[in-house]
């Protein structure tokens, strides 16, 4: 399964969960968010979203800035 | 003197909001931060960089200091409001800078796409302080659709060119209802004086202090100055006049 992360593909096995996508990137116990094909997704929910072929995973976090 | 700065409600005692974009590490940061004497301070949203270390959200946490996220980046309304809600999301907080720029070259805001964004994000319950041009009527409908204060620019980000039109900031000070607070172009400790003596409620500066030769000492004079163009302002300067009017008694 390819979905795509922060703009890079990545290969998946398939059936992995948004937490273990956002896991590939960073450990960070808050701070982060995360939205599937343009949806936020709350952080209480990631362990439950099912990622499906061709999703687009964004991750944000908080940098200097402003 | 207690005399404290009213955003939403939400007390704070500075009323200078601090920028963090431009420093050159997070330690020369912190000592700015800390020298300014700011209780709210801004951060960008980014794709999370699994090289990047240190983390600017620990530093303002080890501080007490205050997050004020930002939508800077975007382009569109939709960006914007997209951004914002995965500010809440990652940080807890439904208070949003709202930026929504025109083009890279300027910076300006787009005034369409920024009043767009600002009713849809108070329609969902966020605390909206937009960064606006200087036009006090776009101010004024900011202030109508439900912002809690509004943020013109000085002169375009990172100029340094001060306040352009001081004219039309007095003009928003005397009609909003809201904080007015000067966002964006100052250069210099008496920029930020000016901003205050004209009756802006804060002023909100990242540049200035993040690209200075030391920022802890430009910190700690834009703190100075905050609060010495407050007291001016209170105090009220006295009219102008043509010709002397001489201070010493002329008897005797």
């Amino acid at each position: 399964m390819q979905v795509t992360i922060n703009g890079r593909p990545h290969q998946l096995s398939g059936g992995e969960s948004l937490a273990q996508a956002v896991a590939l990137l960073t450990s960070a116990p808050s701070g982060v968010a995360a939205a599937v094909n343009g949806a936020v997704v709350p952080r209480t929910a990631w362990g439950s979203t099912a990622l499906t072929e061709d999703d687009e995973v964004e991750v944000l976090t908080a940098v200097q800035g402003g | 003197m207690d005399d404290p700065l009213l955003i939403a409600g939400e007390k704070f005692n500075s009323r200078l909001i601090m920028g963090t974009g431009g420093a050159p590490s997070l330690e020369v940061l912190d000592r700015a931060l800390a020298a300014s004497g700011t209780e709210l301070t801004t951060v960008a949203m980014r794709r999370v960089d699994p090289a990047s270390g240190g983390s600017v959200l620990a530093l303002l946490a080890d501080r007490g200091i205050r997050v004020l996220p930002n939508t800077a980046g975007c382009y569109t309304a939709t960006e914007a409001v997209r951004v914002a809600a995965m500010a809440r999301e990652a940080l807890g907080t439904s208070w949003v800078k709202l930026e929504v720029i025109a083009d890279e070259r300027t910076l300006l805001p787009d005034p369409v796409e920024l009043l767009a964004a600002a009713e849809q994000l108070v329609a969902d319950g966020f605390t909206v302080l937009p960064y606006t041009s200087d036009d006090p009527v776009l101010a004024r409908r900011l202030e109508q659709a439900g912002c809690a204060a509004v943020m013109p620019l000085g002169a375009p980000i990172g100029s340094g060119l001060g306040i352009r039109n001081p004219h039309n900031i007095e003009l928003m000070v005397e009609s909003a209802g809201v904080p007015v607070i000067l966002d964006a172009g100052i250069g210099t400790a008496s920029d930020a004086a000016i901003a205050m003596e004209l009756g802006c409620a804060a002023v909100l500066l990242a540049t200035s202090v993040t690209r200075a030769r030391s920022p802890e000492l430009m910190a700690e004079a834009m703190r100075l100055a905050v609060a010495a163009g407050r007291l001016a302002f209170l105090g009220g300067r006295v009219p102008r006049r043509h010709l002397a009017l001489a201070s010493s008694p002329p008897g005797g």
